[in-house]
């Protein structure tokens, strides 16, 4: 009698484990694929990218060479 | 007698320099009158980029003015470019902001939306990377 009890606890906890691991399984590969939807509409912005030129003048660059920009204007007057 | 030359050491440098002097004043030239005719009457403008160019259609003798004009430049933006370890591009726009703050009013610049303006009194539209 208390023979069966155990088994019978043991196909419970059987039943659960299976059912928890496909549960984590489902879990798992919605997460993926989840996260590959999310990962795909960052990616997704198709237009040209134009700007692209500028972005290699960045600000610090510009701060850099103002004296020697203005040097050069003041010292070749005639063509600026 | 090396005291003497010591003297005359430091004189010929001092002359030298002097000489310098005489001899760059008309180095730095104005600009052409042409030129500074086709700027105060809004033939041409000054671009973001540090070139020269029509903000209306141009004349053939206007437009071989800023072709000529832009070459030069070009060839002073390489050689300051080398100079201070930066891309030609770089040291061009960079002329460009100062270019386009020294505009005087009547002037025409190009704004960083691509349109042609006139400038005014006001601080003109530059770039938002300009100092």
């Amino acid at each position: 009698m208390r023979y069966t009890t155990i088994q019978l606890t043991d196909r419970v906890n059987n039943a659960i484990r299976r059912k928890m691991r496909s549960l984590t399984a489902t879990g798992l590969i919605s997460g993926v694929i989840l996260g590959l939807a999310g990962c795909v509409q960052v990616a997704a912005p198709d237009k040209p990218i134009v700007i692209n030129l500028n972005i290699n003048i960045k600000q610090e660059v510009v701060y850099r060479l103002d004296g020697d920009a203005k040097d050069l204007i003041n010292e070749e007057a005639d063509i600026f | 007698m090396f005291e003497y030359m010591k003297n005359n050491k430091a004189l010929s440098v001092l002359g030298g320099l002097a000489l310098t002097a005489v001899v760059a004043a008309p180095v730095m030239a104005q600009r052409d009158p042409a030129y500074a005719a086709a700027r105060s009457s809004g033939a041409i403008g000054e671009k973001p980029d540090g070139y020269l160019g029509f903000p209306t259609s141009p004349s053939g003798a206007t437009s071989a003015l800023v072709k000529d004009l832009n070459i030069k430049r070009k060839a002073a933006y390489t050689r300051k470019a080398q100079a201070t370890n930066s891309t030609v591009e770089q040291f061009a726009f960079t002329s460009g902001c100062n270019l386009i703050m020294r505009t005087t009013p009547g002037e025409k610049y190009q704004a960083p939306d691509g349109s042609w303006q006139t400038r005014t009194s006001a601080a003109p539209q530059r770039d938002a990377r300009c100092p």
